[in-house]
């Protein structure tokens, strides 16, 4: 019975994106509705040939093909990512990769977003889904809650990626900084995401641990919060049923600040908490060590939770924001310090008595520099939120050098560390394939984050000393372009440490796949429930 | 279940809570000390910093702050500053003989750097920051002494003042070259012969013949703007035909293409946008790079 209600609404959503591609206003809809259409298609047929097949399903099992199928969406999400990176960092040192006859397409403009969607969403946001559908099984010991409604999840935002990559090279943007999908993909990414709630909170719901482990409340504030960013920010009306264009509810001022408070949450909770519930999860699992402080765990979680929330207005000192607000952002920034190294002293502190694993476990090394970085971009943050710094830091490219040491090296290298420890778990291998290899990636990734940090860090203080400068009488002293060419070498070093950042990535991809490919297979094991 | 027993840790005194997750255990370690002390610190901070500016939202703006401090405020106090200070040389500039400000040691001190900052900011985009132009483009060098328009401050105050062809001042500079190729005013082979004659006086290699028939047409349908010798006209802004400075490219397929299509270079009007001192400080820097007159 319930096939037939799916086939029947899968149906209807096909038929209704063929009308909506027919009558679409422009080329990115008529696109997005091809393509809703061909996955609703897909999935009819899928249910069609599936339907009666009698389908065991062990109750007493983690559901781990979904996490399966999330490791390897990372590990394509995030070389796609980086690798548009690479592009666009290239096209600034060289405006003429912007070819002529890749326009509109293919410029600068249009392969930013996709780019840092790419990397925070795709490659960031499956990490979070696959590695928070691991942690929450194990931790609670209890199976995914809602059946195949993981599986939903887990196609539903590949779907959201889709349509929004193939949006943006198409022109259809909302044009507001990490939330430029249009209306239809928010209203999609919103179903998606409250389906992975439903997941993720029934999971913890049924646990048969007395407590919930600190690792799961990071990953739910996340999830949370993000859904009410994402409502919150996206509030807009669409010009037509049938195209991209629509128009925000907020205007001026008010739309500045209500982007950033969601811009600055997108990394406060997506980037941050999120990440950091990966972090209580496998770090103390690699190095086989209990976590450092519990009290620490509850007093950070809570400082972060609260103070990360009035920290956005910290994007628009100087700007028409009244200085109040511009105050309190700053002062919520810098109190924002110690919660966030909370994360980083249980980290590390997890460790002590098994330093010497730093020497022989490449992966633990990976985790141990994510902490390093993690600690350093929450130190770096709060200091260029101070008005002062900010009045030479802000437009220039200390702040995309602050981003990155903060998205190469912590995300970045947490989500290796995870893929590493989760890929021979997940297929049942006698562990990795390589870990000189490991060790290859470890330290192509690492020199390549501190060539992209050090050469912004050089331009953007040069570019911020440029623009503020000026003569006897008052006026500039440079131009615009002046600042634009001096900044030439440092933005080639910048290339090249996204090169060495991609091989790395490219590298882990070979191992990863010769683990699941050549290694032998564990013995005696299985993804069984433990019983209490 | 796949992972491995975490160990316990019994070389310290430190006790776990208990709890165990998939065999991760916590310790119930205190909070370091340092932490907390540098989290209170911040708070203070924090503290002392919203009695001290402008913080709180209240009905009708926000509290002040003891000291009152506004970043709108200190902008304006920063550019008054500077405007104090310039407002007499300024009005000096402004009230001179635009001819005396060249030779003027004082005024020239002050409006060369304003100028050469004023173009920067606002020139440099067409016409190169180094104010080469952009060869070929149509954007002319203002280093040399070749002008369509005239050379001297006043032609160039005017230049700058009221722009070229632009749509949005009635008294910008304005002159139109026929597009003799697509207006059908001479035929492909005239044309051809036209070129060739341009050729010959700007001393570059060319058909004799062709441009011996091409002297006259030049003679019946380009002198009136660009003269007899096709040495340009700067009341109609027609550049000198025989020197080896190109607008748009001296060569044979570019100046057919010149000829057949013509050209409508646009420059801006700045009155309006840049104030008159500004406007005299960018003109006595263009004349100072080296071509004034």
């Amino acid at each position: 019975m319930w096939d037939y209600v799916k086939l029947v609404v899968l149906g209807v959503i096909a038929v209704c994106a063929a009308i909506a591609a027919n009558y679409a206003r422009d080329l990115a809809y008529m696109v997005n509705a091809i393509e809703v259409m061909l996955a609703a298609g897909i999935v009819f047929l899928y249910t069609l040939r599936t339907m009666g097949e009698y389908r065991a399903v062990d109750q007493g099992e983690y559901l781990d093909s979904v996490v399966r199928a999330g490791a390897i969406a990372t590990a394509f999400w995030g070389v796609v990512g980086f690798l548009v990176g690479v592009v666009i960092a290239f096209q600034l040192a060289f405006p003429s990769l912007n070819f002529e006859w890749a326009q509109p397409f293919l410029n600068f403009g249009r392969l930013r977003p996709l780019h840092t969607s790419a990397v925070i969403f795709a490659f960031g946001g499956n990490a979070l889904i696959m590695s928070s559908f691991y942690v929450v099984q194990r931790t609670s010991a209890a199976r995914l809650f809602g059946g195949n409604l993981a599986w939903f999840v887990f196609w539903g935002y590949q779907l959201v990626i889709v349509l929004a990559a193939t949006g943006y090279v198409l022109g259809a943007t909302q044009a507001q900084e990490y939330a430029e999908p249009v209306w239809y993909v928010d209203i999609w990414l919103t179903i998606v995401w409250v389906a992975y709630l439903v997941v993720f909170a029934g999971t913890v719901m049924k646990r048969k641990e007395p407590h919930i482990y600190v690792a799961n409340w990071f990953y739910l504030s996340m999830i949370l919060t993000v859904a009410m960013l994402h409502l919150g920010n996206n509030l807009a009306i669409p010009v037509s049923i049938f195209g991209s264009a629509e128009i925000t509810v907020f205007s001026g001022v008010q739309s500045a600040m209500v982007q950033w408070w969601y811009g600055h949450n997108a990394v406060g909770f997506f980037l941050t908490a999120g990440f950091l519930g990966m972090m209580y999860y496998f770090v103390p699992k690699q190095a086989e060590k209990p976590v450092f402080s519990y009290k620490l765990s509850i007093i950070h979680f809570w400082a972060l939770i609260f103070l990360y929330i009035w920290a956005g207005p910290h994007h628009l000192h100087y700007t028409a924001l009244p200085d109040w607000a511009s105050t309190l952002g700053m002062v919520f920034s810098v109190i924002l310090w110690m919660p966030s190294w909370g994360g980083m002293i249980n980290g590390l502190m997890t460790l002590s008595g098994a330093w010497d694993k730093l020497r022989t476990d490449p992966i633990i090394r990976m985790m141990v520099v994510s902490v390093g970085f993690y600690g350093m971009s929450t130190f770096e943050g709060p200091m260029m939120s101070i008005k002062a710094v900010n009045s030479l830091s802000h437009y220039t490219d200390w702040t995309i050098g602050h981003v990155h040491s903060g998205a190469l090296g912590w995300n970045g290298m947490i989500t290796f560390g995870v893929l590493y420890f989760l890929v021979p778990r997940l297929w049942n291998r006698e562990g990795l394939y390589s870990l000189k290899l490991v060790s290859w990636h470890f330290w192509l990734a690492t020199i390549g984050i501190v060539l992209y940090a050090s050469s912004m860090w050089v331009t953007g203080i040069m570019e911020g000393l440029m623009w503020r400068e000026v003569d006897a009488n008052g006026f500039l002293v440079n131009a615009f372009a002046d600042t634009v060419a001096a900044k030439f070498p440092m933005y080639v070093v910048r290339g090249m440490g996204g090169v060495m950042f991609l091989a790395g990535a490219i590298i882990m991809c070979y191992n990863l796949w010769m683990t699941v490919r050549a290694q032998p297979a564990k013995a005696g094991v299985g993804s069984a429930i433990p019983a209490e | 279940m796949c992972a491995k027993q975490v160990t316990k840790q019994p070389a310290k005194q430190v006790e776990t809570t208990g709890h165990s997750w998939d065999g991760i255990e916590e310790l119930n370690n205190p909070l370091p000390r340092w932490w907390v002390w540098v989290f209170y610190l911040t708070i203070l901070w924090g503290i002392g910093y919203v009695i001290a500016y402008p913080a709180w939202p209240l009905i009708k703006g926000a509290t002040p702050g003891l000291l009152h401090a506004s970043t709108r405020a200190d902008v304006d106090a920063e550019i008054k500053r500077f405007d104090d200070a310039n407002a007499p040389i300024k009005a000096k500039l402004v009230a001179a003989d635009l001819n005396a400000i060249i030779g003027d040691k004082e005024l020239m001190a002050y409006a060369e750097p304003a100028g050469a900052s004023v173009f920067r900011n606002n020139c440099a985009q067409c016409h190169g920051s180094g104010a080469a132009g952009v060869q070929g483009k149509g954007y002319p060098n203002l280093l040399d002494n070749d002008w369509l328009w005239g050379g001297d401050m006043e032609a160039i105050h005017t230049t700058i003042t009221h722009g070229i062809r632009n749509t949005t001042d009635p008294e910008a500079r304005y002159s139109e070259m026929p597009k003799f190729g697509v207006d059908g005013l001479l035929e492909p082979a005239q044309i051809d012969a036209v070129v060739e004659h341009v050729l010959a006086i700007s001393g570059q290699e060319h058909d004799a013949a062709k441009a011996a028939e091409g002297a006259t047409l030049f003679a019946d349908n380009c002198s009136a703007c660009h003269g007899e010798q096709g040495m340009g006209d700067r009341a109609q802004g027609a550049p000198n035909l025989t020197d080896a400075i190109w607008l748009y490219g001296g060569d044979r397929d570019t100046i057919k293409h010149t000829v057949t299509y013509a050209r409508f270079g646009v420059m801006p009007n700045w009155a309006g946008r840049l104030s008159e001192d500004e406007i005299r400080a960018v003109a006595a820097y263009v004349h100072s790079r080296g071509g004034g007159e």
